[in-house]
């Protein structure tokens, strides 16, 4: 999916968890999510704690959209 | 029954004409049999009939590729066959290109059924193998007997239009095309027997080659992300709730694309997953947890992005075969880029 | 450790009111079953049908199967942690009511589930159609939610594949088999000639309908750890059914594993079956990198030369799978993977999600995007609107006439990843 939309020629971003299928199936700007059934999320906090979780995975898409990259790069969070 | 009129394509070696000084020899025709057409004939008993022998010098057919083709073509088509058989090649390189190129002419442009044989490292065959089905032979003419009878009961099956099997019972080479058919062994026990023949260090076949997955180069980054437009896909099939367009929730037949226009939130009421491939409940309660909209609108507003695309896009991942998702990404693609939209989320469950 | 199967083969499944094996029947007595079952309050209904090989019949959506039995001599009890108390077991004597099983329908919970036909061209699929079910149609209490319905149903299987275990404790077996496996010392004692393998088993743990438990224990939970074969035969792993039908591991495949059996059958001929290596493929990267991590260490802990890992599933649980086999393989220790594959309904498609070279010898339970048209049946068991929305069907799956046409996934056990079947792809 993310490579045809690359191949359309528009940046893309993947957020999601299983990072070693992403690099297989050719994604370049990767951002390591949560977990398979609530990458953007985590309902064992509260719902302020996982919005700000969902915030900071989200800027740290919009990071990746904003960084040159020649080769594919996993965006860790810090 | 009349008999199947076959048509046999043989290089300048093989219809005896002589050999390497003899390469560039020009395209003929022959009637009946000649060289190697005589074993198929045999082979064929009384069902099929080697009618004509088309011959060309190998260096004259790689060489002039186009004209080549055209000529042999012709000269086949004139004989009116029901079949082509081209070949074996063995381990012959521009034979087996040769063999190839005509036999995946004759399929393609005539739409008469063909079928070649070669040696699996014949670059022929990689050539061709998804083209063509190309019979599996040993790597030089002692291979002949063995060939003949691979290839006659297969051109056979091929006129007849039965179901062809996968290429573990029918001896071609792999194609790319997986077929589903019923060992002798169950699985377990082929996968002991393969592990002590590893062990021991002798020959076994993987079930499944390991692939190799192709590259797209990243396109530049957005300079001013607070002036983008962003749009949002998903394969983790987040849907209106109900799924209005009953996306599958495994090997999806489509994608949806859903207007989200002045929503701030998916809530549990709202939107849920029509995904298969994990457990739905969290998804179900707070579709953001996939697809962060809400995020995304409150970045809009404090003009963090330019603007959030009017639109989603989403799939089920779940069983969904390579060959679909890429379809679909590349219409929903097309469409972004005509939107005007400058950069794309994917998220993934 | 050392343990008997006992083997009472069972030629037809009666209703009576008597519950009993006579004469290789099994006699149920379905009000006393009942009764039993629905001491769970939050199962509303639960009513009982018999489905034979041959038969006209179709059963959806199924749920899991499960094979009864009965520990008789030896620790512990079938199905520890989950019926019978925490106890090792894999010892002494269990029977086993063979050529039976207990299949669990009713109200669908979730996509994962699967289709059995007893006969026709569905039945060449399933191993399931050979064999003497019982069925348990169970509906639950208005308002459970997804999880709990699952839980009540799982539990309705076992206990009935218990209680009709129990039936065989006092009979004399038709055949026994004997599987030991020695310590690893005692092992490489007694064959220092022949090859050690372990065997690799990955079980699912990825939430609602996709978890497995090991005594118990939600394996999700668990790290990377190590059973005798023989521990596996008592019930130790059951299902918490999961994924696309085709490829779960019902709890009837954990009892008979068919690698395990496999593995025995070579057993001190062509090689040292040295144990069972468990993990779980969770829904977290890190602990799809720790599970693995530990898998390679285990392996190198026992000094094998080779193993063999099974899947299931499919998607992420590929990239599980090829971080076992390259991280093992980078050991030193020769894998053979068993794996199936989503190549679409043409076949032309990637099969896997994730590949690795060091992956280079590969089984494969066939392609489960195949289309597959299923006739009508005389006798539906269970849910026939669940074709449109189980995993593999789609929106107008069932045809008017009762027909189904969907991709093979909707079938249960179809490409079975332990390697149960003779399906493949090539």
């Amino acid at each position: 999916m993310v490579k045809e939309i690359e191949r359309a020629g528009l940046p893309v971003v993947h957020i999601c968890t299983v990072v070693p299928i992403s690099l297989t199936v050719g994604a370049n700007r990767i951002v390591p999510a949560v977990a398979i059934p609530h990458p953007l999320g985590n309902p064992s906090l509260t719902p302020a704690e996982e919005k700000e979780i969902r915030s900071k995975l989200v800027d740290k898409a919009l990071i990746a959209l904003s960084t040159e990259v020649t080769d594919q790069t996993v965006f860790e969070m810090s | 029954m009349a008999k199947i009129r076959v048509v046999h394509y043989i290089n300048q070696f093989f219809a005896q004409i002589g050999g390497e000084e003899k390469a560039d020899h020009k395209p003929e025709a022959r009637e009946g049999f000649v060289g190697p057409g005589m074993a198929f004939n045999a082979a064929f008993g009384d069902k099929a009939e080697i009618v004509a022998t088309v011959i060309c010098g190998d260096s004259y057919f790689n060489e002039n590729l186009e004209t080549a083709t055209k000529e042999v073509l012709s000269m086949i088509s004139s004989y009116k066959p029901d079949l082509v058989i081209a070949g074996p090649a063995f381990n012959a390189g521009r034979y087996g290109m040769a063999c190839g190129t005509v036999a995946a002419a004759v399929k393609e442009q005539l739409g008469i059924p063909a079928v070649t044989g070669m040696y699996i490292e014949n670059p022929g065959a990689d050539g061709f193998k998804t083209k063509v089905h190309i019979i599996a032979t040993k790597n030089s003419a002692a291979g002949m007997k063995d060939a003949v009878a691979a290839m006659v009961p297969f051109a056979l099956k091929l006129v007849s239009g039965e179901k062809i099997g996968s290429s573990a019972e029918e001896g071609y080479i792999p194609n790319g095309i997986r077929v589903n058919f019923f060992e002798e062994k169950r699985g377990s026990e082929r996968a002991v027997d393969m592990l002590l023949k590893k062990l021991k260090g002798e020959p076994y076949v993987t079930e499944f080659p390991m692939p190799d997955f192709d590259r797209v180069p990243p396109n530049k980054a957005i300079k001013d992300i607070t002036k983008a437009k962003i749009a949002l896909v998903t394969s983790g099939g987040i849907v209106p709730k109900g799924n209005p367009d009953h996306i599958e929730s495994s090997s999806a037949s489509k994608y949806g694309k859903y207007d989200i226009n002045g929503i701030t939130d998916l809530t549990e009421a709202t939107y849920e997953t029509a995904h298969g491939g994990y457990d739905p409940v969290y998804a179900n309660l707070d579709a953001d947890r996939v697809l962060p909209v809400d995020v995304l609108r409150e970045y809009e507003t404090q003009g963090k992005i330019g603007s959030l695309h009017r639109y989603f896009y989403t799939t089920v991942g779940n069983g969904t075969s390579v060959a679909n998702s890429k379809a679909y990404a590349l219409a929903i693609g097309k469409e972004l880029v005509a939107d005007g939209v400058d950069a794309v989320i994917l998220t993934s469950t | 450790m050392k343990l008997e199967i006992g083997q009472i083969f069972i030629r037809d499944i009666q209703f009576d009111a008597v519950s009993r094996i006579e004469n290789n029947i099994l006699y149920v007595n379905t009000q006393e079953l009942k009764a039993l079952l629905l001491e769970d309050e939050h199962l509303a209904s639960v009513d009982f049908e018999i489905a034979k090989p041959g038969e006209k019949t179709r059963i959806i959506p199924v749920k899991d199967v499960i094979e009864p039995r009965v520990k008789v001599e030896g620790g512990g009890g079938i199905f520890p942690g989950v019926l019978a108390k925490v106890e090792a077991v894999g010892s002494g004597r269990t029977n086993v009511l063979k050529g039976a099983a207990v299949v669990t329908t009713g109200r669908i919970v979730g996509f994962q589930e699967g289709i059995i036909d007893m006969s026709g061209p569905g039945a060449d699929y399933t191993p399931f159609s050979k064999l003497n079910n019982l069925v348990l149609i169970c509906e639950t209490v208005d308002g459970l939610k997804q999880h709990a319905h699952e839980k009540v149903v799982r539990f309705a299987g076992l206990k009935t594949a218990a209680y009709l275990g129990r039936l065989a404790k006092e009979l004399v077996a038709d055949e026994v088999k004997t599987y030991e496996t020695p310590s690893v010392k005692e092992g490489m004692l007694k064959y220092p000639d022949l090859p050690r393998v372990a065997y690799v088993l990955m079980l699912q743990s990825q939430g609602l309908l996709h978890d497995t438990y090991v005594y118990g224990v939600d394996m999700k939970q668990s790290l990377t750890t190590m059973l005798y074969p023989t521990e596996l035969m008592d019930g130790a792993i059951i299902s918490g059914n999961c994924v696309s039908a085709c490829d779960k591991n019902t709890t009837y495949h954990h009892l008979n594993n068919p690698v395990v059996e496999d593995l025995f059958a070579k057993h001190g001929t062509e090689l040292n079956f040295v144990g069972v290596i468990i993990t779980n493929e969770n829904v977290y990267l890190a602990d799809k990198e720790r599970s693995s991590d530990w898998t390679a260490k285990l392996v190198e802990l026992l000094g094998v030369d080779g193993v063999v890992i099974s899947q299931e599933g499919f998607g992420n649980p590929d990239t599980d799978l090829i971080m076992n086999c390259k991280k093992i393989e980078a050991k030193g220790v020769k894998t053979v993977i068993i794996t199936d594959e989503y190549a679409g309904r043409d076949g032309a498609s990637q099969s896997l999600a994730d590949a690795d070279a060091s992956a280079d010898a590969v089984v494969t339970g066939g392609n489960a995007n195949m289309v597959i048209e299923l006739p009508p049946m005389e006798r539906i068991i269970g849910h026939k609107e669940a074709a449109d929305v189980i995993a593999g069907g789609f929106d107008g799956s069932l045809k008017e006439d009762g027909s189904i046409v969907a991709e093979l996934q909707v079938i249960t056990g179809a490409t079975n990843e332990l390697g149960f079947n003779k399906l493949s792809a090539r």
